[in-house]
């Protein structure tokens, strides 16, 4: 029977030879990821209350980026918290060294075919990796924690096909916010979303993740890719295997819930207005508007490939005046190889401050914040009023590549204006 | 248990729910937040047995839990929306808040006198004389609410399970 990516990877993890869409299953989790606001803090109460401990350490991740840097009292005493549990538990644990969507696949984590939890709305992020990955919330992760067990309703399967290749200037994240436009922010139906075609073919992990991660914003449960030699290569090239991937993909003639077919090579940079990712338009057909501030952070768009982007746009270029730029780099190790080649000396440079590696303004848990009135122009994935600061500021989310090109004229600018005379921008 | 209804719209998001920068705090002061940039007069005047009613794809966004748990905190009866977002849907019933889906709110107004019963799938508007239907729960998640929620349900599970080793 011809089957889809994600009934493959369900029916494995249920120890079941095929699934039905719409077929309620109890199935094994390969992996859980957690992190420090909805990890310990949340899970280990529930789990004493259950008198269990972990249904398997080896299993389970946590990554603290939520409250890092720790600049309040009680985010700080979350931090400890998180510290000190990762201690007694023996867990695998990776404190400020980035955003958890991030870290996971480069700290070699995650494997083709993998079912795989994580306490965070982006968790999808890891169906780039051809992992059946999805968020839920604390208690229901304290459950997984205690009996290495989840339930899923199978899903059906949204294929979304690019065809064609992207134009110089235009990035994953073009894509996600043209589908947010396009389906609404329910279109995913809690479905699995899969992305196909030549042009994704075409990209880079670190632009694949941009597409899984922001399946949240479609409302899907999980947003994968098929692995490929892409996938096997990047792997290899962070220590993990991609095992026996080639079986991983969904089957000509699988039962779908929808086929979508787009032309790649039409697509133009995007923007969304507030205060939705769904309010998506060309940079040709914005209005006139002015930035505050441009904010090049998050899971979504502030990773190595993202900073190497923007930073070619910025190089020898200034500010405009009453701009200022804010650049969090997704990871760590992204951040170094980005000072190892020049690419941080150009934010600073171009005078913008650099903040943690940590999910920072985005999720607007510590003290960096949006205030009253500001308008900003942003890498991240979502937009919602009073998400990154004040009820009255305003978030227009844009590729970084654009939020680079608006940094530099102080509202919103097309990126392939910058990029004429210079290489090395996918 | 009886109440008033809360009208809201489309995609209220977890943002409104349980907003950012109280999520490093208590309950207490997250619920007093919940809802207000969309609806600054909610917290201050909800009451148990309150319900709100709302439009397609509630709860979308966030993983965090605090969006359901906050309502449940308020005392709120359940939520009854066009549709929810997959995760909320999931975090409300593991915390036992009651959230049924609805596809005619045709008649439904803010402030409505209402009484919810999820079991039965009603929404009674009591001074209307009029009754919204609402989906049946899944099969399968109707034993967990029973019970209250994930975790009531989960010590069930391994108090029976423990009780069947001790026979053994």
């Amino acid at each position: 029977m011809a089957s889809t990516l994600a009934q493959k990877i369900i029916a494995r993890a249920a120890g079941r030879g095929s699934v039905r869409p719409g077929e309620v299953v109890t199935a094994r989790v390969d992996l859980a990821m957690i992190h420090d606001s909805g990890g310990p803090r949340r899970v280990e109460p529930i789990l004493k209350e259950l008198g269990v401990g972990l249904f398997d350490a080896s299993k389970v991740v946590l990554i603290s980026d939520h409250f890092v840097p720790g600049d309040t009292d009680e985010g700080a005493r979350i931090l400890e918290l998180t510290r000190q549990w990762a201690r007694e538990r023996k867990v695998a644990f990776h404190d400020g060294e980035g955003i958890c969507h991030v870290v996971l696949p480069e700290r070699g984590h995650l494997k083709p075919g993998m079912l795989v939890v994580g306490g965070d709305s982006h968790s999808p992020t890891g169906g780039a990796f051809g992992a059946y990955m999805f968020g839920i919330g604390a208690t229901e992760m304290a459950g997984v924690l205690a009996t290495g067990e989840i339930w899923l309703k199978v899903p059906g399967t949204i294929l979304i096909e690019w065809q064609g290749r992207l134009s110089p200037g235009v990035l994953a994240k073009d894509i996600m916010l043209a589908l947010c436009g396009r389906l609404g922010m329910d279109g995913g139906q809690y479905q699995s979303v899969e992305y196909t075609g030549e042009a994704i073919a075409a990209l880079s992990m670190q632009e694949r993740m941009t597409l899984s991660n922001m399946a949240a914003e479609l409302g899907g449960q999980a947003g994968l890719i098929a692995p490929d030699e892409t996938t096997a290569a990047y792997l290899e090239g962070v220590g993990g295997s991609a095992g026996d991937w080639r079986g991983l993909m969904t089957d000509p003639g699988a039962e779908l819930v929808a086929h979508h077919v787009l032309d790649a090579s039409a697509l133009e940079p995007q923007v969304a207005a507030p205060h939705s990712p769904a309010n998506a338009m060309p940079v040709t057909q914005a209005p006139e508007t002015r930035f505050d501030v441009a904010y090049i952070g998050a899971c979504t768009g502030a990773k190595y490939e993202d900073l190497k982007g923007a930073a070619a746009i910025l190089r020898g270029r200034k500010l405009a005046p009453g701009v200022s730029l804010k650049v969090a780099p997704a990871s760590m190790r992204d951040q170094q190889r980005a000072a190892d080649e020049g690419i941080m000396a150009v934010f600073e440079q171009a005078g913008a401050q650099i903040l943690p590696n940590a999910c920072g303004i985005c999720a607007g848990y510590g003290m960096d914040r949006l205030g009253e009135d500001v308008t900003c122009i942003s890498s991240t994935a979502r937009n919602f009023q009073g998400r990154m600061g004040a009820a009255s500021s305003k978030v227009w989310l844009a590729s970084p590549l654009t939020v680079a090109a608006s940094a530099i004229t102080g509202g919103i600018a097309d990126p392939r204006e910058f990029l004429s005379d210079r290489e090395g921008v996918a | 248990m009886s109440g008033r209804i809360f009208l809201l719209g489309d995609d209220i998001d977890t943002d409104q729910l349980a907003p950012g920068q109280y999520m490093k705090g208590g309950l207490d002061m997250l619920a007093a937040h919940c809802l207000e940039s969309a609806r600054p007069d909610f917290a201050g005047s909800v009451k148990p047995g309150d319900v709100i009613v709302a439009g397609k794809n509630f709860g979308m966004g966030s993983s965090r839990e605090q969006a359901a748990e906050a309502l449940k905190h308020l005392g709120l009866a359940g939520v009854v929306a066009r549709s929810f977002a997959g995760i909320f849907y999931r975090n409300a019933l593991n915390l036992g808040l009651p959230v049924l889906v609805a596809d005619d709110l045709n008649g439904v107004e803010d402030g409505d006198a209402a009484s919810l019963d999820p079991v039965a799938g009603e929404l009674k508007l009591t001074t209307k004389n009029h009754t919204v239907r609402l989906e049946p729960l899944p099969d399968n998640l109707k034993p967990m609410l029973a019970d209250g929620g994930l975790v009531p349900h989960l010590k069930k599970r391994f108090a029976a399970e423990r009780a069947k080793e001790a026979g053994a």
